[in-house]
């Protein structure tokens, strides 16, 4: 009697949580809210202000999906994620998408059963050494002592790269890049070695910026890129055309200042569709004609989302580079809209 | 008879006089207490000189705290242009600009005089439990849990009563029934209770709001945050985990076999497990386990492992405290007729947990202290959840030294309020008199 109980139950969790996964869509649009996974604070992807607001690189395409499918930037319940709990919090339904700087890999997209949707930042491994050292580039760091965060692709980065150069280094394992800051600037290693945009953010925060060069070497590939769960195909091309949409707003050139003009309808049909006063894209995704306009109206395209946050004119200072449009030598390349 | 020779007698006292230098004041001291040996004075030396050191090394750095600033190179310009060149000095700042969110996560802001509320509350409730002289409050100690839940959380007025009747309901089916016996007695108790809370308390709130409705807005979980969820954790794990680890020490020492079992089990497994490793099973494994979409708090998960980890401790310190009775105590109780009830509450507990008091502190304070570890489930706490979320922001990004100084502080403060308070009751229970 007590197993049939149980076994009852069980089916029940199942089903429960089939019927979930079946319908991200569905489920987002009755709560009335989008559960999004962000950082519990990364500078310049996703951090709470002192109001409890939160701003940043990634948490802005959580509220372009929101605004695509619920018709408000507003309406996220932002979710903090640490490393660990990450993936786990989406496995669990506890978050319809994540958008905390992670790493598209193989092995997390086929064991952990992820859907990665597209590249939103393509960021790799550098290192950092104090000018006084004179070193120019990474192959010169033979013998350093590096400090390296443990528990990271960052970690078998580093003794992938110094064995394929048939180098020597000494590792001095940190635990989060507050700590990093402080072992190197202390003098306890010669070089930091994180992903680059984490490297300028924290060399932003340094009193002096100025005496310290990132090397020009990136030893790894980081592609960073919004996570939902795999078997829900809709939800996936929703969240993968809403990035999308913000990169190809920022080919077209449409801002979210010229935005209400071009919506008018222009003489580019790729653009009037995009915008939808061509043709019903939206529809097909299960949306109206506008999600893609509100989705950009929300902080703008791509670029503009990039500068805010993330740019050269934020204390973080990042250059473009690979992150650039395809056709600027970077490559964000959105997929036509056609 | 001749003349007592005068010269050897004194026909009046002397006045008493000064001890020599070295037997009085500082010298005195410093002799018995600093240097009185070789390696003593050695150490005294270096000791003095290390603190020395200290002083000077940091005076400059809290000497020149900014209290006032937007962000950290604000606070460098200001210490910059006030002290020179080449200053150093502490950013309080942060902890000013972020002080609400150290307090409160990211609690309603409309809404603080709620935990403000809860915690003077709680206050109240801790006199009658720590101080004999409110034992007349003790009603409130009683009833607290069910406000503060209320307090920080909101809903339904109706839940402070829709709760607290369980206890009434358990309560009467344990006077129904305990003239079987006492087993039987609680056992039908906590069923009843049970019953109630799950299958009948929801539809009676419901009731009582369409008849009165009283609410306060309701507060997510996942907005709490800083002290507010180290002292929610902290308080309820306190509270429950005592008399949960005196029942498992009482259940290691029972003669029957099916609850000695479970209880050694429970809690060899508990101690043998790490913190951590039990917020993770709260966080992911129930969460697998659960359909999606069951509202299973996450603060109210972490609130029942943490409870389970000090109580299983408990347990063990309080064991401890029973193994130190003379047997004699126990025959004694039988001899008396007491029940086995009777003898734990009137004669074996009061002194085993006086015994156990500065054991069972230290649970404690480890306790509080541990819950800065949920930051290892993605929850806020003040130490490192909230830092890091101050510190992902460009404006605070790159502050180290201050967050840490100042949880720390608090922490402190309070571990040291309960090390004296246990200090305070051992000397008022001591009934020995060497």
């Amino acid at each position: 009697m007590k197993t049939t109980v149980f076994l009852a139950a069980a089916a029940a969790v199942g089903l429960f949580a089939s019927m979930a996964q079946a319908g991200t869509l569905d489920d987002v649009k009755a709560r009335g809210v989008l559960n999004c996974g962000v950082n519990t604070g990364l500078v310049g992807f996703g951090a709470p202000d002192a109001n409890g607001n939160w701003t940043g690189f990634d948490v802005d395409f959580c509220r372009a999906v929101a605004a695509a499918v619920l018709g408000d930037p507003t309406k996220v319940k932002f979710t903090p994620t640490t490393g660990e709990t990450r993936f786990t919090a989406l496995a669990s339904g506890e978050i319809d998408m994540l958008a905390r700087n992670s790493t598209w890999t193989y092995k997390r997209e086929n064991d952990l059963k992820l859907t990665f949707v597209a590249v939103n930042y393509y960021d790799g491994q550098g290192f950092m050494v104090p000018k006084s050292l004179g070193v120019n580039s990474a192959k010169e760091l033979d013998g350093a002592t590096i400090c390296v965060q443990t528990g990271t692709t960052t970690e078998l980065n580093l003794a992938d790269y110094f064995k394929q150069h048939n180098m020597k280094y000494t590792p001095i394992s940190i635990k989060d890049s507050a700590e990093g800051k402080q072992q190197f600037l202390a003098g306890a290693c010669d070089a930091y070695t994180t992903d680059a945009s984490g490297l300028a953010a924290l060399r932003a925060t340094f009193e002096k910026p100025h005496d310290y060069v990132i090397l020009p070497e990136i030893i790894s590939k980081e592609p960073l890129a919004p996570v939902v769960r795999k078997g829900d195909d809709q939800w996936a091309s929703i969240v993968r055309w809403v990035v999308y949409a913000l990169i190809e707003a920022e080919e077209l050139g449409v801002t979210s200042k010229n935005l209400d003009e071009m919506a008018k309808g222009t003489s580019n049909p790729e653009l009037n569709r995009l915008l939808g006063t061509e043709d019903n894209l939206g529809g097909m995704l299960g949306l109206d004609k506008d999600w893609a306009k509100r989705a950009i109206a929300a902080h703008g395209n791509y670029g503009e989302i990039f500068e805010a946050n993330i740019g050269a004119s934020t204390p973080i200072g990042l250059a473009r580079g690979l992150n650039a449009q395809w056709n600027k030598g970077g490559l964000m390349y959105a997929m036509p809209f056609h | 008879m001749s003349q007592a020779p005068e010269a050897f007698c004194r026909s009046e006292m002397l006045p008493p006089r000064e001890p020599p230098l070295s037997q009085r004041g500082a010298w005195k001291w410093l002799h018995e207490n600093m240097f009185s040996s070789i390696p003593s004075g050695a150490i005294s030396v270096l000791g003095t000189g290390l603190v020395i050191w200290l002083v000077v090394q940091l005076y400059p750095w809290f000497a020149h705290s900014v209290w006032t600033a937007n962000s950290l190179n604000e606070c460098r310009a200001i210490i910059t242009k006030t002290w020179g060149e080449g200053a150093d000095g502490a950013c309080w700042a942060v902890i000013h600009e972020r002080w609400n969110q150290y307090l409160y996560g990211f609690y309603p802001s409309d809404a603080y005089w709620r935990p403000d509320l809860a915690f003077l509350l709680m206050l109240v409730s801790l006199l009658p439990v720590l101080f004999a002289r409110f034992r007349k409050l003790i009603w409130f100690s009683a009833i607290f849990p069910a406000i503060g839940y209320w307090l920080i959380w909101g809903g339904s007025f109706w839940v402070i009563p829709a709760i607290l009747a369980g206890f009434a309901v358990g309560g009467l089916a344990y006077r129904l029934t305990a003239r079987l016996s006492a087993a039987v007695g609680l056992a039908a108790a906590a069923l009843v209770a049970v019953l109630w809370w799950l299958f009948l308390a929801a539809p009676a709130i419901g009731l009582l709001d369409s008849v009165a409705p009283l609410k306060l807005e309701f507060v997510e979980s996942r907005n709490l945050g800083g002290f507010l969820l180290s002292f929610i954790i902290g308080f309820c794990a306190i509270t429950f985990s005592l008399p949960l680890g005196i029942l498992l020490s009482l259940g290691r020492r029972s003669d029957l076999p099916i609850i000695k079992t479970s209880c050694v089990l429970f809690i060899e497994f508990i101690r043998g497990v790490p913190l951590i490793t039990l917020l993770f099973t709260a966080s992911f494994l129930l969460a697998y386990f659960l359909p999606p979409g069951t509202t299973f708090d996450l603060v109210l998960r972490v609130v029942i492992m943490v409870t389970f980890f000090a109580a299983a401790y408990i347990a063990e310190v309080i064991r401890g405290g029973l193994a130190a009775i003379p047997r004699g105590q126990f025959e004694a109780s039988d001899s008396l007729g007491l029940t086995y009830w009777q003898a734990q509450r009137l004669i074996v507990m009061p002194q085993a947990l006086k015994i156990s008091i500065p054991g069972i502190v230290g649970v404690f304070i480890g306790l509080f202290k541990d819950t800065t570890l949920v930051i290892f489930v993605a929850l806020l706490d003040p130490l490192k959840g909230i830092t890091d979320a101050v510190r992902g922001n460009a404006s605070w990004n790159g502050i180290y030294w201050e967050p840490y100084i100042f949880s720390g502080t608090i922490f402190f403060v309070f571990c040291f309020g309960m090390s004296r308070y246990a200090m305070y009751l051992e000397r008022k229970l001591k009934t020995d008199h060497h």
